[in-house]
Formats: structure tokens, C-alpha cells, sequence
């Protein structure tokens, strides 16, 4: 029913994510049919934010590039409506809750359908606070996808059983050094996560090489890729496609 | 007034009317869901509330002055001038209320580290304070902006053992600073705390907060009670977040007859760009983990803001006082930077009181208030903090060079 969740139904699903507007609208539109042909399973568009609380320094100043490009919530819909005469790949959008939440959330939501957006990620607005927009990302059909870190603790049954689309598991505590350990503690995690629900999980924190890619896929169902793409995008540019799209070929040919 | 809004369900629903809530990132609900229990626990346990109050009696100085400003009412011919003097308090600003309150909190629960983000400075140094006091490890974040026109209180931060980090990131200022310490909060939850210094941020930091402030206003009432028998008509406090002022009005909320008006930013004026003026100009928002009223653009983009006061350069305000403000509970006004430097020269010489820039916000208002008032009526205006810090930008502002070498 989901078309996040089919998406992983061919090997294990690769998920790239660029921010939107990164350093042109043209050039987004560009990196995403790239990544499109290249074999990405389902894309992350980010949404710029002033304020980027959750992300670090690659994607702040991806940020900052798209700003200085003049990136607009609407124009950011009309690379999606651009993009989707071309590609069914499934899309999400990255966005801070402002962001919706200024727009309105039934006119957001009802552009995300018409224009085929298949889900949202909103890394501010937690479980206990979802329920101001689900009854928008019911109406117009949206994933709403839920996150789980390593330190959700004993809230990962609650989040689990709600998730629709695809569970993004993130740490920001992948620590060097520790490498077994922490494979240790997420492979329990998401061990824990199929106790209570079918919806599949894929897993992003920094994930770089395709062998890691490889590696984390044993027990993760997709792998999400952030910096690593939007750094390809700092150092090329409006020529960031050939790259980009090099890149999630060689990361999906890892997980197929 | 509809009264729909209850100031006790609310803090501890962490609602108020619309604003609040806990808008924050997975990684940091369940630390946060800890923090809200363990203040659930400790806000009425009389061991906690017995050491907050003897460390605010014994450490902080407290009470402080309520001081009738007889010049002032004098010269501005209307309403009787009293003055909370929080700038007598040790660290010279209210911020230590509630800074002694969060930092027991946090050795309740285990933590050895403080952290906290902060404008002018004072809560970083308030939280410096007592980390030296308390023994534990401290850093502060505070914009690169923040840390080059507040230099002395850096080094007072770093004296007291604290490491300060000048945040580069965005506009750095102070909600840059805010970013940069929620990130931090969110890789060492394990051992650290986040001292938050204005009633801002996710439930239940506005709570405790607006708990750990409200000594100001309990005090004021029985201060006043003891010199004249009466309440007052209006009490008058500077609104950043709105740390002092939700402490000053927090007693008189369910007194009708009390004007509560909060003084805000206007920068260089309400129909400029640079200006920190929330309330006049913002519209609801999500950031910073609340719900509340933000300046932002259409797309819901945080707008940079401008200030000359570090301590009220943040674009946002405290859920609480937007909910104080839509049922027309408080009144908020925005006070120029002009108008604030004149009231800093004026309460100086008047008084021979140097307040600060912050508070002068609400100076100015009160010398536009008082002519308008009778004589038997009083207003008590918060001195939230003292203005040495800000002596070396008054004298910039006023074309005058200072040679500290």
C-alpha cells in the first residue's frame, strides 16, 4: 500500500538525500534524476532551515548554499513537479516542523500529494507532538516517518508500532573505536524494532563507503546517505549529477 | 480576558494555551522526559526547596531590595517608582535564581556537567557560578557576535573555571548559541545537564523556570505589602525570552488588578529589520523545542535579529508570556535602542543606579508610564540585572572612545 514500503522490496533499499535548492533549483533537479537512474530506491529532499538543530556542519552549510540561491518552499515544489514527469522514484521531504507548520499543514500536505510527495520526515516534531499533523498526512496520504535512535530506549515499542513508510534509526553516537560495540547495540536495536512492527528500517549516521553500506546492511533493510552526497554537491557545484549519480550507483551496487 | 488559561495546569501540562509543548529531536526526548519526572518529583520535595532556598538566602543574597525610587517618581511626577533590585544579586542579574534551582536538579539526578547557552552573559555566568561552587565540570556557548561586545564576561566565565565556546555558526548570536548547545546536550546527555536561561525551550524548562524565578515576584509582594499595604497597579520587567519578567508577574497573575507589562526589543524601531521586537512583529512558530511566537519569514525561516542588548537579541519569546499576552493578561511594548540607552543615562543619574541595558528596556517604559499615573498609584519596575558589562557599548553608542588598555 505504501509505495515507501515497496520501495523496499528490491534488495536493500538505498535512500540519498541532497538538500533542496543546493546551489540551484536546476542543479536539484539534476542531482535527483541522477540518483533516480543511478538505482536510489527512495530520495530524501531536504528542505532548507535557518536553524538546522539536528544536522551538522555539511548539511548547514548545503544549507546556506540553497539560501543564497534563493531557495523557496514553493520553488522546492516545483522541482518536485518537475522531477516527477520524469521519475516515479518515491520522494520525502526533510523538513524542520517550522516549516510546514508556517505553511499550514493541509495546504503542505495537500501539495505533497498532488504533487507526489510520498512521505515526510520531520526530525523536530517527536511521537508525542505528531499528532497536530497526522490527521493532515492521513488525509492527503503521507508517510509520516517516525525515528529511532540508539537511545530511544524503552520508548521503541510506542514508536515502532506507529511507524508507516520506513523507520529512520539515527545515532549520532557512532563513536571510532568502537565500531564492534556499536554494531553490537544496533544490531539489538533493530532486532528489537521487527518484535513490533513489518515496516522495514533503514539506518543512516555517516555512513560514507559502500563496504560500510554493506556491512550495516545485514541487519538494516535500507541505508540513508546524507553528508557524503551533499559534500559531492560543495565540491561540484551545478555539475554535481555525473558524480552524485556515480555514487548511488556504486552504494546501491554494495546493498543488491 | 477569557480566562481560559490557568497558570498551574498549565506548567504542568507544559501547555500553555496553544504555545509550549516539546518539539525536539528523538535523541533528546527521553533525557528530556527525565528531566520533566525528575522535576515532577523534586518541585515540591521540602529537602530540595529547603537547600534552593538557603543557597538563594545564604549564596545568592536574597532577598533583594525593593527600593522606592524617590528621584524618580519625583522628577517624573506620577506614580510611586519602586525598584526590584535583582542587579544586587550576587553575579549582578536574576539569572542565579534560577540557575541554583536547575543545577540541584541536576546533581539529583547524577549529572557532573552544565551546560547552558547564553546572550549578555549573565546566565553563563550565573551558571559558572555555581558549577564552581557545586564542583562540576561547565561549558558555555555563546555567539561569536555575543563574545566580542561581552568580553569581560567571558573572562569572568573562564575565571570561574568554565570553557566558553564562541559559537560561528549562522548569525551568532544568542540563538545560534541555543542550536549549538542542544547539539551538544544531545551527544553527552549521559552526564550533562542543559541549564537553560530563559523560560523558553521544551516542558518543562518554562516551568521550572518560571518556578525558580518566581522568588522575585514573591518577594516584591510581601516588600511592597510591608512598605505601603497595598499591591501594585503595574509591574514593568524587560522580556528576552522573558526569564525575569515571567519571575516578576508570576505572583500577581491571578491578582486582575495588577497591569503586568513586558518591555521588548525594538532594536532601531518596530518598522526597521533590526529589531528583536517578538511580540509586535512575530507570528506562532516551532523552534527551540516550544511552540510560541517567533520572527520568521513566510517560509517559516528564523529571522536574524538585532538588539543593542545581547540579553534581548533573540527571536523568540516564553510560551508562557504569548499565552499572558493572547488573553490579554499582560501587555507587552517595545522600547528602541535609543530609548533604552536614554533610560541607562537617566536611572544612572537619577538614582545613581547603573542598570542593565536589558533592564533599561523597562526603564524606559516606565519614564513614558508614571507621568500618566496618579500619585497614590505604584509601579515596581524589575532591575533584572547591573550594567558595568555594558558601560564600554553605551559610550560606543555615544560616539565615546574608552581606552582600557
Amino acid at each position: 500500500m505504501s509505495k515507501l514500503t515497496d520501495a523496499f522490496n528490491n534488495g536493500k533499499a538505498f535512500i540519498p538525500f541532497i538538500v533542496a535548492g543546493d546551489p540551484d533549483e536546476a542543479s536539484t533537479l539534476n542531482n535527483i534524476l541522477a540518483m533516480a537512474k543511478a538505482g536510489a530506491d527512495i530520495i530524501e529532499l531536504g528542505i532548507p532551515f535557518s536553524d538546522p538543530v539536528a544536522d551538522g556542519p555539511v548539511i548547514q552549510a548545503g544549507d546556506l548554499r540553497a539560501f543564497k540561491g534563493g531557495i523557496t518552499v514553493d520553488k522546492i515544489f516545483n522541482i518536485v513537479k518537475a522531477a516527477r514527469q520524469q521519475i516515479q522514484t518515491p520522494i520525502v521531504f526533510l523538513t524542520y516542523a517550522n516549516v510546514p507548520f508556517k505553511y499550514g499543514y493541509d495546504r503542505f500536505c495537500a501539495q505533497c500529494q498532488a504533487l507526489g510527495v510520498n512521505g515526510l520526515v520531520i526530525p523536530d516534531l517527536p511521537f508525542e507532538e505528531q499528532a497536530e499533523i497526522r490527521p493532515f498526512t492521513q488525509k492527503y496520504g503521507l508517510d509520516l516517518i517516525m525515528l529511532i535512535t540508539l537511545n530511544s530506549g524503552d520508548r521503541v515499542p510506542a514508536l515502532a508500532k506507529a511507524a508507516e513508510g520506513f523507520i529512520y534509526v539515527v545515532s549520532t553516537q557512532g563513536i571510532t573505536g568502537e565500531r564492534d560495540e556499536f554494531d553490537h547495540r544496533l544490531a539489538a536495536l533493530f532486532a528489537e524494532i521487527k518484535q513490533y512492527t513489518e515496516v522495514p528500517a533503514a539506518l543512516g549516521f555517516g555512513i560514507h563507503t559502500p563496504a560500510q553500506a554493506k556491512a550495516l546492511s545485514q541487519f538494516a533493510d535500507g541505508i540513508i546517505v546524507g553528508s557524503a552526497i551533499v559534500e559531492l554537491a560543495a565540491q561540484h557545484g551545478t555539475e554535481a549529477a555525473a558524480a552524485i549519480g556515480q555514487y548511488t550507483a556504486e552504494m546501491k551496487a554494495a546493498l543488491a | 480576558m477569557t480566562n481560559n488559561y490557568d497558570p498551574e495546569t498549565a506548567m504542568q501540562a507544559g501547555r500553555y494555551l496553544e504555545y509550549g509543548g516539546q518539539y525536539l529531536p528523538e535523541v533528546l526526548m527521553p533525557e528530556i522526559n527525565r528531566v520533566a519526572a525528575a522535576y515532577a518529583k523534586y518541585k515540591d520535595d521540602p529537602d530540595f526547596l529547603n537547600e534552593f532556598h538557603t543557597l538563594l538566602r545564604e549564596y545568592a543574597g536574597r532577598p533583594s531590595l525593593l527600593y522606592y525610587a524617590k528621584n524618580m517618581t519625583a522628577d517624573l511626577g506620577g506614580a510611586q517608582i519602586y525598584l526590584k533590585r535583582e542587579d544586587l544579586n550576587h553575579t549582578g542579574a536574576h539569572k542565579i535564581n534560577n540557575v541554583i534551582g536547575q543545577a540541584l536538579l541536576a546533581k539529583r539526578m547524577g549529572k557532573t556537567r552544565l551546560i547552558a547557552e547564553t546572550g549578555a552573559g549573565q546566565h553563563g555566568v550565573a551558571t559558572a557560578t555555581i558549577a564552581a561552587l557545586f564542583g562540576m565540570e561547565c561549558e558555555i556557548f555563546m555567539g561569536k557576535m555575543d563574545t566580542d561586545r561581552q568580553r569581560l564576561n567571558v573572562y569572568r566565565m573562564e575565571l570561574l573555571g568554565a570553557k566558553v565556546n564562541a559559537v560561528t555558526s549562522g548569525s551568532m548570536v544568542l540563538k545560534d548559541a541555543v542550536n549549538a548547545a542542544l547539539q551538544n546536550y544531545a551527544a553527552r546527555s549521559d552526564d550533562t545537564f542543559y541549564v537553560m536561561g530563559s523560560a523558553v525551550g521544551p516542558h518543562p524548562f518554562p516551568a521550572m523556570v518560571h518556578d525558580f524565578q518566581s522568588v522575585i515576584s514573591k518577594e516584591s509582594k510581601a516588600q511592597l505589602q510591608d512598605a505601603i499595604g497595598q499591591l501594585p497597579d503595574y509591574v514593568v520587567a524587560c522580556v528576552g525570552g522573558g526569564s525575569n519578567a515571567i519571575g516578576s508577574f508570576a505572583e500577581y497573575i491571578k491578582d486582575p488588578s495588577v497591569h503586568l507589562i513586558g518591555c521588548e526589543a525594538a532594536g532601531k524601531g518596530i518598522t526597521t529589520k533590526q529589531t528583536a521586537a517578538t511580540m509586535a512583529l512575530g507570528s506562532t512558530g516551532i523552534f527551540h523545542g516550544m511552540k510560541s511566537r517567533f520572527l520568521q519569514n513566510h517560509d517559516g525561516q528564523i529571522d536574524s535579529v538585532y538588539s543593542i542588548s545581547a540579553g534581548l537579541d533573540y527571536p523568540g519569546v516564553g510560551p508562557e508570556h504569548v499565552a499572558l499576552m493572547d488573553e490579554g493578561r499582560a501587555q507587552y511594548v517595545p522600547i528602541t535602542d535609543d530609548e533604552a540607552v536614554d533610560a541607562f543615562e537617566y536611572i544612572a543619574k537619577q538614582e545613581g543606579i547603573i542598570a542593565a541595558i536589558e533592564s533599561c528596556h523597562a526603564v524606559a517604559e516606565v519614564q513614558k508610564l508614571a507621568p500618566t499615573l496618579s500619585k497614590d498609584q505604584v509601579i515596581i519596575c524589575t532591575l533584572s540585572g547591573r550594567g558595568d558589562k555594558d558601560v564600554a557599548s553605551i559610550a560606543k553608542y555615544r560616539g565615546i572612545e574608552l581606552n582600557e588598555d
